[in-house]
């Protein structure tokens, strides 16, 4: 089960994602829906993943797959709040290395501005 | 024994036989009577020559009739006309002899009117014995115990009288009187058994009628010839003083007569039956399977049919619209599909509304409603949603030029054709889903063969180390991946990877990653090299979404040192046998295929290190450490650490062993849900 909130804020601008429960090969699509609406609504994106409990490896695909993208397109993008276990599994992948990942939704919004 | 068509055949010319002797013997003993003369042969023998022609009718019948296979009840009858005609026919012409011939000496002469007379006797029983054995036929054709065996009494009792018959009786003997009076009592018994009547269609019925009257008349034509005869002259013989035949005759009337009067009553209500017998077999070629190949349509044309005739409704539509399965079908009968949108509209606005739900079955989406209408051709509509498990995919509706066209009985019998077409829908859909199924098991037996070859049969140990492997998929095709290359005598590559996502896809990056690993490793690279080559080759071919994630090895047993690289692999883990401590590898790397361009190398960290004899490592896939149990916590890195250091001083395959067991114990008997790779390398 995946859950997925948007907020989007307008002083300071930004688009908030929020991502929960598990995101595992089937629900993978949902996120990619997501990120996808993200970066067609803002240049400035952070994504909330203090709700998600698990990712697969098609889930990290998700987001490796949009890395070259957010590049492309100059988005600011940061990801943060991790629990202890998920940040581990970016951080065995590399992800960590390509994706701006902060604490604290302060930190996040610090880095996008 | 003898054939059927031998006693047939044998029964014939015994028949004939016993008839010209009877014949003769008779005339003779007339001739003596006339011309005074002493006759040689008592009574009796003419009797017991009767007797045994009439058992001869008996077997011909039985046999010819009795036995046939048929039990069409028309044609049974059918068969009585016949011989009843062909004895008329005869008995005519006789008549018409007399008329002719009646002033004449030949005419006159006792003789030869005795002759004809005999002549009659002879059809005359062939046609009461054939009857006889017609109504047996139709009185058993549901059998009882009973009833049978009130049968054989009546039959006993009858050639009881045969018997009886052999000393010469008058009629208005008291002791001929009981006896017909017994047999008669059984006959009207028995000739309540009148089941086949039910079976007879509209049209049956009345050819039935038509026979049974003939008999009748038959009969009451004979007797009246016999009656002539025996009034008219001087006879040998008189038929009517044999209380057999004159039984026989009275049963066949009886029997006539109660059948005459059931089939008349019978006649409305035939249709009844008729429907009812319509309604099973229209219900059985709904609950039959449909064939492969065919399509679910059939099974909607059935049911608009059945239910069209099962009501006689004027006209009616059968929608079906199942998106997910693709099935549109919109049947129509006697009605043009453009009236169905104004029809639907009249019933949403009809006040004298039926909802048939049983209480606790009220989905608003699927009622059954009965209803009358203001529409100017239809003022009465049943409509039932048709459902497959659970869920409404169309509608059924028979309409009636007449408010409150359709009653309880009606309801009922829609509401079982459509369940029952429902069920027959369903399961044809599962057949097909089974069919389906099979074929992809099938498949992917295949692929599960493939892959398995793609993985190394048996590692060899060699004199650097010794080595253990073990995987499993979670589904037939998995997406971890390990092999090894004897660079040469001293120099080993060892590789372990994991595909990103499940299933079929994985299995083919895998295969990918099998020939990239062939390829590559031939041509000696160092650890970063061999990465950012396999980094290259694969960003080329795998989807957007997808990477692989290794660890790539090169055990050098000249110098005794591993040199390995990381691509966003689970940290390798290594015991030392020295400190007796053990820990994981956390150099730096990023997976295969997420940086598709020519900055890969910058993440990139090569790592050496030294080993010892019995030091252990352990190459592993995210299965296991990721493994949870039901309380979805994971098993770990901790917990892989403390099994190594637990087992490490074990041989490799007791120490994979010792790790997949606490594995299973810390999961539960939960089914695999992700690939488990362990390879376990023990220097030496």
């Amino acid at each position: 089960m995946i859950k997925i909130d948007n907020h989007i804020n307008d002083n300071p601008e930004y688009y908030q994602l929020s991502v929960g429960g598990e995101v595992d090969a089937s629900s993978s699509i949902h996120l990619e829906e997501g990120l996808k609406n993200a970066m067609t609504s803002s240049k400035k994106i952070i994504v909330d993943l203090a709700e998600l409990e698990y990712i697969s490896s098609a889930g990290l695909g998700v987001f490796m797959s949009i890395i070259q993208e957010l590049e492309n397109q100059k988005i600011k993008f940061v990801i943060y709040g991790m629990a202890p276990k998920v940040k581990e599994v970016f951080e065995i992948l590399g992800l960590n290395q390509l994706i701006n990942i902060k604490d604290t939704k302060e930190e996040a919004l610090a880095a996008i501005q | 024994m003898l054939s059927q068509k031998g006693i047939i055949r044998l029964s014939v010319i015994l028949g004939i036989i016993f008839w010209s002797l009877f014949t003769i013997v008779d005339l003779m003993a007339l001739f003596s009577e006339l011309n005074g003369i002493a006759f040689g042969f008592p009574a009796f023998v003419s009797n017991a020559l009767l007797a045994l022609f009439i058992i001869s009718l008996i077997l011909f019948y039985r046999f010819n009739i009795g036995q046939a296979e048929s039990v069409n009840f028309v044609d049974l009858l059918w068969r009585v006309f016949v011989s009843g005609l062909i004895a008329t026919v005869v008995t005519l012409s006789i008549e018409f002899f007399f008329t002719i011939f009646a002033s004449s000496k030949v005419g006159s002469n006792t003789l030869v009117i005795n002759f004809l007379y005999h002549i009659n006797i002879g059809l005359i029983i062939a046609f009461l014995v054939s009857t006889f054995i017609v109504w047996k036929r139709l009185i058993l054709y549901q059998k009882s115990k009973t009833l049978l065996a009130t049968w054989q009494l009546y039959e006993y009792a009858l050639f009881g009288t045969l018997v009886f018959d052999l000393f010469s009786h008058d009629y208005q003997d008291p002791a001929f009187l009981a006896v017909y009076g017994l047999l008669v009592i059984i006959g009207l018994a028995l000739s309540f058994n009148l089941k086949w009547i039910a079976y007879l269609n509209f049209k049956q019925k009345w050819r039935s009628i038509l026979f049974v009257l003939l008999v009748v008349i038959y009969i009451w034509y004979f007797f009246k010839t016999l009656m002539f005869f025996s009034e008219k002259v001087q006879l040998g013989r008189d038929l009517l003083d044999s209380v057999f035949i004159l039984s026989l005759i009275t049963f066949i009337v009886i029997y006539c007569v109660i059948a005459l009067l059931v089939i008349l009553f019978n006649l409305p209500t035939t249709s009844v039956f008729e429907k009812k017998l319509e309604e099973a077999v229209n219900f059985q070629r709904l609950s039959q399977s449909i064939p492969a190949g065919e399509s679910e349509e059939k099974v909607y044309e059935i049911l608009l049919d059945s239910a069209v005739s099962a009501v006689y409704s004027e006209a009616a539509w059968l929608q079906i619209s199942d998106p997910i399965k693709n099935v549109e079908v919109t049947l129509t009968h006697n009605l043009d599909p453009k009236l169905i949108p104004d029809i639907t509209k009249a019933v949403q606005n009809s006040r004298f509304k039926k909802i048939l739900n049983s209480e606790f079955e009220r989905n608003p989406k699927s009622l059954k409603i009965s209803a009358n209408l203001k529409n100017a051709n239809y003022r009465s509509i049943l409509q039932f949603p048709v459902t497959v498990k659970g869920e409404k995919i169309g509608v059924l509706a028979l309409l009636k030029e007449v408010n409150d066209g359709f009653n309880r009985e009606m309801i009922d019998i829609i509401d079982t054709f459509v369940n029952q077409a429902s069920i027959s829908v369903e399961n044809f859909r599962l057949l097909n889903e089974a069919i389906t199924n099979e074929r992809y098991k099938e498949e992917l037996k295949i692929a599960n063969r493939v892959q398995n070859k793609l993985l190394p049969e048996r590692l060899e140990p060699c004199e650097a180390y010794d080595i253990h492997a073990f995987s499993q998929a979670a589904d037939e095709v998995g997406g971890d991946y390990y092999d090894i290359y004897q660079l040469d005598e001293a120099r080993t590559a060892l590789v372990i990877g994991d595909v990103s996502g499940k299933g079929t896809s994985a299995a083919f990056h895998m295969a990918q990653m099998k020939g990239v690993f062939q390829s590559l490793v031939q041509l000696d690279l160092s650890p970063k090299e061999f990465l950012v080559h396999a980094n290259n080759a694969l960003s080329r071919c795998l989807e957007s979404t997808s990477f692989i994630t290794v660890s790539f090895f090169v055990i050098d047993n000249n110098q005794r040192k591993v040199t390995f690289a990381r691509a966003g692999h689970c940290p390798s883990l290594y015991y030392s046998a020295e400190t007796g401590k053990t820990e994981y590898f956390k150099n730096r790397g990023l997976g295969l295929g997420i940086l598709r361009n020519f900055n890969f190398h910058k993440y990139v960290q090569v790592n050496e290190f030294a080993y010892q004899p019995k030091d252990v490592l352990v190459l592993y896939t995210d299965g296991i450490t990721e493994a949870s149990n039901h309380d979805k916590e994971q098993f770990g890195f901790d917990r892989l650490q403390r099994a190594l250091t637990k087992y490490a001083h074990q041989s490799p395959d007791a120490i994979q062993q010792g790790i997949i067991e606490e594995l299973y114990q810390f999961c539960g008997k939960e089914s695999l849900n992700d690939d488990y790779t362990l390879l376990i390398v023990k220097f030496k």
